[in-house]
């Protein structure tokens, strides 16, 4: 089955972001397809690299780059939601004349669009959130 | 855009202000428009108080994005269903609603209400049809 996952709360707050990645992980090892992972609200904090978790906790970020790169997943960080929450990516910091870029391994921002897209395009659609 | 036609319902759960998920919610309702699909927008629990009319925010300095919802209309957003109970539980009747209406093309573009009341029975025949849900 072809699956697409929403993400809606940040890492380590809630729970939400584990659970995604839970799902997603045993979704695929299942032999199940996700064609897409949409990071909304402060779901996009699941797309910074500089966060810094102490060594005996779960890297929730890397976590999803490992994931993302074993099984080449779309990962897309909302870019509405990311411009609020400081999530920037090469072209971010150009057009909006930031001096850094934070955006994780194996992400990309993009559009609502591609949300829509997701809801249209997978057969089911997953929303993990509060 | 897409030659398939999805059921989509928005289900608005949480009050307008004290998160943002009410306002975000509404941007991809606005961006889902452009898509074609056939949308609906569920509001329940303390989403009904996104529809109240006279929402002032001067003294908590948010934007008021309430007006925004009188544009659903425009881009042929136009079933709006508010569960009955969630009012009744908070206060609130049709009247402490917005007037939203939308122009019926098919019908000489007679006005319409946009907002249809209906009961939380009502509310879960309704989701039973949907075919892709976005929760906020």
């Amino acid at each position: 089955m072809k699956f697409a996952i929403q993400v809606n709360e940040g890492p380590y707050q809630h729970q939400a972001a584990d659970s995604a990645y839970q799902f997603t992980k045993a979704v695929l090892e299942a032999g199940h397809e996700i064609m897409r992972i949409f990071f909304y609200h402060d779901g996009v904090n699941n797309g910074t690299n500089l966060t810094t978790p102490p060594q005996d906790d779960r890297n929730i970020v890397n976590r999803w780059s490992e994931l993302g790169k074993q099984y080449d997943l779309d990962m897309v960080v909302c870019v509405a939601a990311a411009q609020r929450r400081g999530i920037v990516d090469e072209g971010e910091m150009q057009r909006n004349g930031k001096d850094a870029q934070n955006i994780a391994d194996g992400f990309r921002i993009s559009g609502l669009g591609q949300l829509i897209e997701a809801g249209i395009q997978s057969e089911r659609l997953v929303v993990f959130g509060d | 855009m897409s030659e398939q036609i999805k059921k989509f319902m928005y289900i608005n759960r949480r009050a307008p202000y004290g998160t943002i998920y009410a306002w975000e919610s509404l941007e991809v309702v606005l961006i889902g428009a452009a898509f074609d699909q056939d949308v609906s927008l569920a509001f329940m629990d303390d989403g009904v108080f996104q529809l109240v009319k006279g929402q002032d925010t001067v003294d908590v300095e948010m934007k008021n994005f309430s007006p925004t919802y009188k544009a659903l209309g425009d881009y042929d957003v136009t079933n709006l269903y508010v569960e009955k109970e969630s009012l009744e539980e908070r206060g609130l009747t049709l009247e402490d609603l917005m007037p939203l209406t939308y122009e019926d093309e098919d019908d000489d573009w007679a006005e319409k209400d946009s907002i249809r009341l209906v009961s939380r029975a009502e509310m879960a025949d309704i989701m039973d049809e949907q075919d892709v849900f976005f929760s906020f």
